[in-house]
C-alpha cells in the first residue's frame, strides 16, 4: 500500500493528463460551437461532465467513494 | 500514407520500433541528440554518441527501409558543465559535416539557469556560423512557460533566421508566442507529461499548421513512437483530408528540413488516376 505522499507523487502527472484531456474536450465543444453557430441539440453528456466535475471538487468524502459516485452518476447517461 | 518523424530517439529504442513504424508508414526519421538520463563526464563520451547517431543509427533504420538523419548539440541539464559544453561545441562542426546530420540540437533550456542560456547562446551562433537548422528544447511541465519565453527572449536578442529554428515542445500556453514570433513549431507527443494527440490536432485545428512538426520524440522514458500515428488517425477521424494529413505528418517536416541540402526526400501530394 501506498503512502498518502507516494499516492500523490505517484499518480498526480497522470491526473494532470486526464484533467487536460477533460479541458480540451471542455474547449473542443465549445470551439465547435463558434465554428457552427449552434450548441447541441442534447446537451445532457455536457452537463453530466459539469456536475462530475462538482461533485470530484467536494474537499470532503469520508467514505472515499468517489469513483463509486460518479459510475452510478454516469449511469443516468444513456 | 508515408509519414515522417521528426523528433526520434532511436538509440534508445529497439529494432522493433523501426520494424513497426516501417510498416506503419513511417519513411524517415529524425535524431537530435539528447540526455542520456545521467550525466557524461567526458567530451568523448559525446563524440562516440555523435558518431553513433551520424553512423551507425542509419545502418539500423536501413535495415528497415527507414532514412535516418540527425543533429548534434550538448543538452540543456548537461550544459550546466560549462567545460564540458565548450570541450563538445569545439568539436561539433566535423558532426555537422556528415552526410545525414540536418543540424544543432537539440539545445534549449531545462531549468533556465544562467549556464543554460549561455549554452543555447553558443549552440545557436555555432548554427547560424555554419548556416545550419536549429532544434531547441522547451522545459517540461511547470518550468515550460518561462522557459519558452526565456528561449524566445535570447533568440530576439541575437542575429537569426527564424525560418532555420524549430522551436519544440510547444503546448496550449507556448503556441502562440512561438508561432507569433515567426518560428517553427513542433508538439510532442507523450503518454503522460506532454501534449497528447487529441490535443495536438485541437491546436492543428485551431492555428494555421504551416509551421507546425508533429513528433513523438521517443526516449528511454515513458514514451511511445506510435502517439504520432494515433495523432494521425484522430485527425483522420475528424474528417481531414488524407492530403490534409500527408500535408502535416510528411510535408511540413521536409519543408523544415529541406532547408538543409542533405534532406533529400521532397514533399507529397496525392492524386487521382
Amino acid at each position: 500500500m501506498l503512502s498518502p505522499k507516494q499516492t500523490l507523487d505517484t499518480y498526480f502527472l497522470e491526473a494532470r493528463r486526464d484533467l487536460l484531456e477533460v479541458a480540451a474536450l471542455l474547449d473542443r465543444y465549445d470551439e465547435s460551437v463558434s465554428r457552427e453557430g449552434h450548441k447541441a441539440e442534447d446537451e445532457s453528456k455536457l452537463e453530466s461532465l459539469r456536475e462530475a466535475m462538482q461533485l470530484l471538487a467536494k474537499p470532503d468524502h469520508s467514505k472515499a467513494d468517489r469513483a463509486k459516485q460518479l459510475l452510478a452518476h454516469f449511469a443516468k447517461i444513456d | 500514407m508515408q509519414i515522417i518523424q521528426p523528433h526520434y530517439h532511436a538509440i534508445a529504442r529497439t529494432a522493433q520500433d523501426y520494424e513497426r513504424m516501417s510498416m506503419s508508414g513511417v519513411v524517415a526519421v529524425c535524431e537530435p541528440a539528447f540526455w542520456a538520463g545521467f550525466d557524461r563526464r567526458h567530451p568523448e563520451t559525446f563524440i562516440d554518441y555523435f558518431a553513433q547517431i551520424s553512423e551507425f543509427e542509419p545502418t539500423r533504420a536501413a535495415e528497415f527501409g527507414i532514412r535516418h538523419f540527425c543533429w548534434v548539440a550538448v543538452n540543456p541539464k548537461e550544459a550546466e558543465n560549462v567545460e564540458l559544453t565548450n570541450e563538445v561545441l569545439k568539436q561539433m562542426p566535423e558532426f555537422l559535416d556528415k552526410p545525414n546530420c540536418l543540424g544543432v540540437g537539440e539545445t534549449g533550456l531545462h531549468k533556465s539557469t544562467a549556464n543554460e542560456i549561455a549554452a543555447l547562446e553558443a549552440h545557436v551562433e555555432l548554427a547560424m556560423k555554419h548556416d545550419q537548422l536549429v532544434l531547441i528544447h522547451t522545459p517540461h511541465l511547470s518550468d515550460k512557460a518561462h522557459g519558452t519565453k526565456t528561449v524566445l527572449e535570447v533568440l530576439s536578442g541575437m542575429n537569426v533566421n527564424p525560418d532555420k529554428i524549430w522551436i519544440d515542445h510547444v503546448e496550449e500556453e507556448t503556441i502562440e508566442w512561438v508561432l507569433d514570433a515567426g518560428y517553427w513549431a513542433g508538439m510532442t507527443l507523450y503518454p503522460v507529461t506532454k501534449c497528447s494527440p487529441r490535443r495536438a490536432v485541437d491546436i492543428l485545428e485551431k492555428y494555421s499548421t504551416e509551421r507546425l512538426l508533429v513528433n513523438s520524440s521517443a526516449d528511454w522514458g515513458p514514451s511511445d513512437p506510435f502517439t504520432l500515428q494515433e495523432c494521425i488517425v484522430e485527425y483522420r477521424r475528424r474528417g481531414h483530408q488524407v492530403q490534409e494529413a500527408v500535408e502535416i505528418f510528411h510535408n511540413n517536416p521536409c519543408r523544415f528540413l529541406g532547408q538543409n541540402p542533405k534532406w533529400d526526400i521532397k514533399p507529397i501530394r496525392i492524386t487521382e488516376e
